[in-house]
């Protein structure tokens, strides 16, 4: 199998897509001649031609809204809003309409589009590229919230979500995309030519939406996260000894609880770690159902470990950022939680 | 001392309130025939008057004078003048079965039927539009069964949106009626990417967007202009200039002086500004704009000029914030009353036929409002179990288990 880094591997997955089914188009600012600012659609425009990949107004509202019209008219477009950090301007686009045509329309018109966006820090990128809003979309009816922590899950979910009949919002976190990334921001980056999950199938295969992946099996406490914050999971759990159990959530909604419940009855703890923001995060509603469903097979307090509740900062990213030390150490106090 | 005055902030008011004489003097109304018809390939810099003047083709004689005459099928008249009856006749029904309690809610067309009602004409099979609330004339202009919108409204067991809307926002695809949102203006640029998709396979199908004036002023209209602009589909984008949205006069959207239809001219595409209660000059104008989409010149903006005679719904009423005469003070009077007159002078109606056309409509409305009610009124056929369906192609476990808990 070829090694792809998690760019490539999402080019691949719209390039095949592209390929098999002439009605996916591609567009977003700067995606068509320049191939995107990090260059996950370079090479797609002279394959597929203009008018199949093309660059759009900076104008994401715009960029959503047309979507949802070719949609309607038998399109499937798979749509890049450069930064999540703009996202914001097809807010309502995406919770008023997107999310709601399938049902308001008795299923008479749907939206079948992926919204392509890349989420989280680790980057020096500021308060304006870096941020990470999957739970202002996992609180919506009738969208979906996939995002991937590596090249082999990107493409297969990609594809997933091109084939959906239903509105995907697709985060891709931007300091996966060279290479795992283990939260030690000191050290140097690692690429994903030798990972494993850097090993990406030629051609069309799919990962399924809607189920998380056991990450890495372990005994002594669950760990639910997704996206960048993975391999900071796997880096704390070396560095601490702690028999971690780490679940790549992958899909955020439709929530895989059955995984979720089966690893935290096993292990009796259950930290929750995300990059976004702690109040009224995705972790609060994954602390809920770990209650609501494991509460007498726990042995200490749901534990959150995620980013401050502050704008994200630019200097002081690595102190905000829920790296390695901070996970250990909130594991090591849970395990001594009587 | 400083050579500056202390700053004024400007708030815009409309030219009369409530207890005012209704004063339409600062609309400006050319002489019927006086605009020119370009071509429907010419560019905006080509036609830029048009979007300040205004299309009119019946004269006060009740004659069709001018360029945009020409080419009218008087059997298309006819049509016009019976669908602007029937949606009339609706209205009236419908708003008498809110007052009877049976349903929540009900927005009339009074006064801009013409509009709704001849753009249609204008369309072909497949075309897409992209309706506000007051488009009812676009779905009434077709073979859709009056029963299901009733029953729309009714939200009873028949509703074929399953009570999930508000009464009167349809969806009808094979209908060429995009599902009315109720947010303003986000089908404006929805109506561009349809479009943008025509162009993209090939096809020969267009689009037609719908705003309001009060809307106009949302941002979703500058996208829907912006990316109209820049990829050239075909679609027209129709603003109906009903002069009030609710409470707010058409200055408050930044309208009073500047025509609506002007803000075109800064994206490269064409404007024309009708009179939108003139349904002869609306059918020039909407076949004109269809044939220049379907051509692949391009969009066209079209500013429709006409006056809300209906309050903006049943929850508000307009003696509270205009004049209370303005209605039948609008200069360019009732759309019904000017094509009737104008069709008898032709000898292609009489008075007779209108009377019985009428009586017809009504009759027809009034069975189908039977009809519908015998299906539930109010909600009171709508299933809890059809609250859960349709969220996503298939119902995921969460909502498979919320579900479950209400027991449905």
């Amino acid at each position: 199998m070829p090694q792809m880094s998690m760019i490539e591997a999402i080019r691949d997955a719209m390039d095949v897509k592209m390929g098999l089914d002439d009605d996916v188009v591609v567009y977003g600012e700067d995606v068509g001649y320049f191939g995107g600012v990090f260059r996950c659609t370079h090479g797609l425009q002279k394959k597929y031609g203009k008018h199949r990949v093309f660059d759009s107004p900076i104008n994401e509202s715009g960029i959503v809204g047309t979507a949802i019209g070719m949609g309607a008219y038998g399109l499937r477009p798979c749509i890049e809003i450069q930064f999540a950090d703009y996202i914001y301007p097809a807010y309502d686009q995406i919770v008023s309409e997107a999310a709601r045509l399938r049902y308001r329309s008795n299923k008479d018109f749907t939206a079948p589009i992926t919204i392509r966006t890349p989420c989280g820090g680790g980057i020096f990128g500021g308060q304006t590229h870096s941020q990470s809003p999957e739970s202002l979309f996992t609180h919506v009816s009738g969208v979906k919230t996939v995002i991937p922590s590596n090249p082999y899950d990107a493409k297969g979910l990609l594809i997933s979500a091109i084939e959906d009949n239903d509105p995907v919002i697709f985060f891709e976190p931007k300091r996966l995309y060279n290479g795992p990334f283990d939260g030690h921001h000191d050290r140097p980056a690692s690429n994903w030519s030798k990972h494993p999950l850097g090993d990406v199938p030629e051609g069309h295969y799919s990962v399924p939406i809607g189920k998380a992946s056991v990450f890495s099996e372990g005994s002594d406490v669950t760990i639910l996260t997704y996206g960048t914050m993975v391999f900071v999971a796997e880096a704390a759990k070396k560095e601490t000894g702690i028999d971690a159990e780490i679940i790549d959530l992958r899909t955020l909604l439709p929530l895989d609880v059955d995984t979720i419940v089966e690893s935290v009855k096993k292990t009796g703890r259950c930290m929750v770690l995300h990059e976004a923001t702690q109040t009224s995060g995705f972790g609060a509603e994954l602390s809920a159902q770990v209650q609501e469903r494991c509460f007498y097979h726990l042995e200490a307090p749901v534990v959150r470990v995620c980013g401050f509740d502050t704008p994200y900062p630019h200097a002081q990213e690595w102190d905000y950022f829920p790296g390695p030390a901070r996970v250990g150490r909130e594991l090591k106090a849970m395990m001594e939680a009587e | 001392m400083s050579e500056y005055k202390p700053l004024k902030f400007h708030v815009p008011e409309p030219t009369g309130r409530p207890g005012d004489e209704p004063d339409f003097s600062g609309v400006v109304i050319p002489e019927a025939g006086s605009v020119r018809r370009p071509a429907v390939d010419s560019s905006a810099a080509d036609m830029k008057e048009l979007a300040s003047s205004m299309v009119r083709v019946l004269n006060t004689e009740g004659e069709a004078v001018g360029p945009w005459a020409e080419g009218l099928d008087d059997d298309v008249l006819v049509q016009g003048l019976k669908n602007m009856t029937r949606v009339r006749a609706y209205d009236e029904r419908m708003m008498t079965l809110q007052r009877q309690g049976k349903t929540s809610f009900y927005m009339k067309c009074t006064g801009e039927e013409a509009i709704a009602v001849g753009f249609q004409a204008a369309l072909m099979k497949g075309d897409m539009n992209f309706p506000t609330y007051r488009q009812q004339g676009l779905l009434l202009s077709t073979d859709y069964p009056v029963v299901d919108m009733i029953c729309q409204i009714l939200s009873n067991s028949r509703d074929p949106l399953k009570g999930r809307q508000l009464p009167i926002m349809y969806s009808s695809k094979e209908h060429g009626f995009f599902s009315i949102s109720g947010n303003l203006g986000t089908q404006f640029i929805q109506a561009v990417g349809w479009a943008m998709a025509s162009a993209i396979k090939g096809d020969t199908k267009i689009a037609a967007g719908w705003i309001g004036d009060g809307s106009t002023a949302e941002t979703d209209f500058h996208a829907a202009l912006v990316n109209a602009s820049v990829y050239k589909p075909p679609v027209v984008l129709n603003i109906v200039n009903n002069q009030w949205a609710i409470s707010s006069f058409r200055g408050i959207a930044g309208g009073d002086h500047a025509t609506f239809a002007e803000r075109a001219l800064g994206y490269d595409f064409p404007a024309l500004r009708v009179d939108g209660n003139d349904y002869l000059a609306v059918y020039a104008a909407s076949k004109w704009a269809v044939e220049r989409a379907r051509r692949g010149f391009g969009p066209t903006l079209i500013e429709w000029v006409t006056y809300r005679v209906a309050p903006h719904s049943t929850s508000d009423d307009p003696s509270q914030y205009r004049p209370k005469e303005e209605s039948s003070a609008w200069p360019l009077g009732d759309p019904i009353l000017r094509l009737k007159n104008y069709l008898i002078k032709r000898d292609l109606w009489s008075e007779e036929r209108q009377t019985q056309i009428e009586a017809e409509y009504n009759d027809e409305i009034r069975a189908a409002t039977k009809e519908a009610e015998s299906y539930g009124v109010m909600g009171s056929g709508a299933s809890p179990k059809d609250m859960f369906d349709d969220v996503y192609e298939e119902m995921p476990p969460h909502l498979r288990e919320q579900r479950q808990k209400l027991g449905v």
